[in-house]
């Protein structure tokens, strides 16, 4: 027997398919909406809390002793007092150390593969810089610690077991293949014309890469140099392990000496319990170390989007 | 005076005509800089190189020797040749079952709107600075938002799921923009046959813009995931234990990983030698784990990418 089909009842299913369809339609952009919107409720979460509790925090502690104080003693019983100079020393010093080794051999090793390397070479050595930023920063302070401060120790004698110089020395080692490959597509996207132009004029390869390549690309070089600095500041595992928890001001090296990141996390698996002016402390703390490396890193993409150079 | 007076003539015709000697001179003196620097260059960029290799000699001829199935099988304790990591080890393996799944919906729906469904505008670009300013933002940061919204707010305790979600924020913004990518490199003409056949918007996506994305998607989601069972901070900040004997089974139970047991272990080895050993071996076997996922990554990329 043949089934008899009414077509009166394939439009209606149709109809039926086609308000299902058109309510999928309808309802899959809010959805990938709300899930987009995560993105900014954790910008939110996380200025709001920050903000909030480092309020909290200063309804304690006077805006102005924060800054200007040199004493940090959070956990004292007797008489806490709280400053983030000391914290912001061990900060920069510790920085500075990182960005004196990360940015000669970053920029170097950039020149190195995109100017004088070849294919081959560039093929083979770039994969292997990039595995030293994709090992994990526990790796590196463990690196720090164990081998690293021993060693130099056998050079510096007096070179605390936790200091500045060689979580410094081991974060630029870090930040390396940073600047490196930031630095090289600056210099690749440099195009080249530009280069054989100088090469036909009689420069040698260090004349055109100084005086045209490095020009051309500065803004991505700088922009490079900031975001590597913006790294070594929020950097935390490296610090934490191998610089110490003396919060002195102080700017010798081989000093034992605290950043923001590793006060944080002092503070965060100590025994100071909510509510208390120490644990407010920590999203001031916080607040700065948020406040300074986004400033870089806006930085870092206006001078590459306003200097860079259209070729 | 008139001596003075040769002398400066001789410098202006020497200006306008150099000698041969002088050009040669200059030339070898250009060329020899250039050369030297090239090594230079060169020995910074072997630089890096030697630092890795060194770093894994280190690593290896330390730990190398603990490495043994006991260690991997057994739990922690304070006795260093009775301690091992199956703690950390299903910790780290329960971080990822929240952290994968959670990146995934989260990173993929918000490329999708950002790529097809956003108007450029105010807003689309407002979402993306959001994104690009989330990545810059230090992990420590993002451990004190876990633990003031997850751990204290939501009262989740330091667990598997204050952990896996504090982590699963702090890593999506490396699977947004991986699948950004992915989705912007579909070519239109796959789009516009697709609707050309009556398809809606989404089948569209569903059908032919996720699958011929997927493969660079997926690159990003492993990235992701590589980053977050390799950090540190966040889960610090949380506030996890520093001894945990008990392996977790659920997502509320209190948990360790690798990089914390590598922490705890490193900061203790001045107390216990064996510690330091301990802790290079532990660091063998994240840093396997780590070169696993990073070669699926790889693979993937290479062996199911199309390119249109």
């Amino acid at each position: 027997m043949q089934k008899t089909v009414s077509i009166k009842d394939l439009i209606r299913k149709d109809n039926n398919k086609n308000k299902l369809k058109m309510g999928v339609e309808k309802t899959v952009p809010f959805l990938l909406f709300a899930l987009a919107s995560i993105s900014i409720l954790t910008t939110v979460g996380i200025v709001s809390t920050l903000l909030y509790e480092t309020f909290l925090f200063f309804r304690d502690v006077s805006i102005i002793e924060f800054f200007t104080n040199t004493e940090m003693k959070p956990l004292s019983r007797v008489e806490p007092s709280f400053s983030i100079l000391p914290l912001l020393s061990g900060t920069v010093l510790i920085s500075l150390v990182a960005m004196l080794v990360a940015i000669p051999i970053g920029l170097t090793t950039a020149i190195y593969l995109s100017e004088y390397a070849s294919v081959n070479v560039r093929k083979a050595v770039k994969p292997v810089i990039e595995v030293l930023a994709g090992i994990p920063t526990i790796v590196y302070g463990f690196f720090a610690f164990t081998f690293v401060t021993p060693l130099l120790r056998e050079f510096i004698p007096a070179l605390q077991a936790t200091n500045a110089l060689s979580p410094g020395i081991v974060m630029g080692i870090m930040i390396i293949p940073l600047v490196a490959s930031l630095s090289e597509d600056a210099m690749n996207s440099v195009p080249k014309a530009m280069r054989e132009g100088a090469l036909a004029l009689g420069a040698t390869k260090l004349e055109v890469t100084m005086r045209v390549v490095i020009p051309a690309a500065i803004s991505g070089i700088i922009a490079s140099f900031v975001l590597g600095i913006s790294r070594a500041i929020g950097e935390t595992m490296i610090v934490t392990i191998a610089s110490g928890s003396s919060k002195n001001l102080t700017f010798d090296i081989t000093q034992s000496m605290q950043t923001m990141t590793a006060y944080i996390v002092e503070v965060t698996s100590g025994d100071a319990g909510a509510g208390t002016t120490a644990y407010y402390s920590l999203y001031a703390v916080a607040f700065a170390l948020f406040f300074f490396t986004l400033i870089m890193n806006m930085f870092a993409g206006y001078i590459s989007r306003k200097y860079r150079e259209a070729y | 005076m008139k001596e003075l007076a040769l002398n400066s003539n001789e410098k202006t015709t020497q200006k306008q005509y150099m000698n041969l000697a002088k050009v040669n001179r200059r030339m070898t003196a250009r060329l020899l800089i250039n050369n030297v620097v090239k090594y230079l260059f060169f020995a910074s960029t072997m630089f890096g190189l030697v630092i890795l290799a060194f770093l894994m000699y280190q690593i290896f001829s330390d730990g190398l020797g603990w490495l043994s199935m006991d260690f991997l099988t057994n739990r922690l304790s304070t006795l260093p040749e009775r301690a091992g990591i199956i703690g950390a080890i299903t910790g780290t393996v329960w971080l990822m079952f929240i952290v994968g799944p959670v990146t995934m919906v989260l990173g993929i729906g918000t490329a999708i709107y950002l790529e097809e469904y956003a108007k450029k505008g105010k807003f689309h670009s407002f979402i993306q600075t959001n994104i690009t300013n989330l990545a810059g933002v230090p992990s420590i940061v993002f451990g004190l938002l876990g633990l003031t919204i997850f751990v204290r707010m939501f009262g989740f305790g330091p667990s598997i799921i204050a952990g896996g979600l504090t982590m699963a924020l702090l890593v999506l913004p490396i699977v947004v923009v991986a699948s950004q990518e992915a989705i912007r490199a579909v070519p239109s003409y796959l789009r516009e046959a697709s609707y050309g056949m009556g398809a809606t918007k989404w089948q569209t996506i569903k059908n032919i813009v996720l699958p011929a994305s997927i493969a660079g998607i997926l690159t990003g989601v492993i990235l992701a995931l590589s980053r977050a069972i390799g950090e540190t901070a966040p889960l610090v900040a949380i506030g996890i234990p520093a001894l945990i004997v008990p392996i977790p089974s659920s997502i509320t139970d209190n948990f360790t990983v690798l990089p914390m047991q590598i922490y705890y272990w490193t900061i203790d080895s001045v107390l216990v030698d064996e510690y330091a050993s301990m802790a290079a071996a532990t660091i063998i076997v994240l840093l396997a784990v780590l070169f696993l996922m990073n070669s699926v990554a790889i693979i993937i990329r290479n062996k199911f990418q199309k390119r249109y």
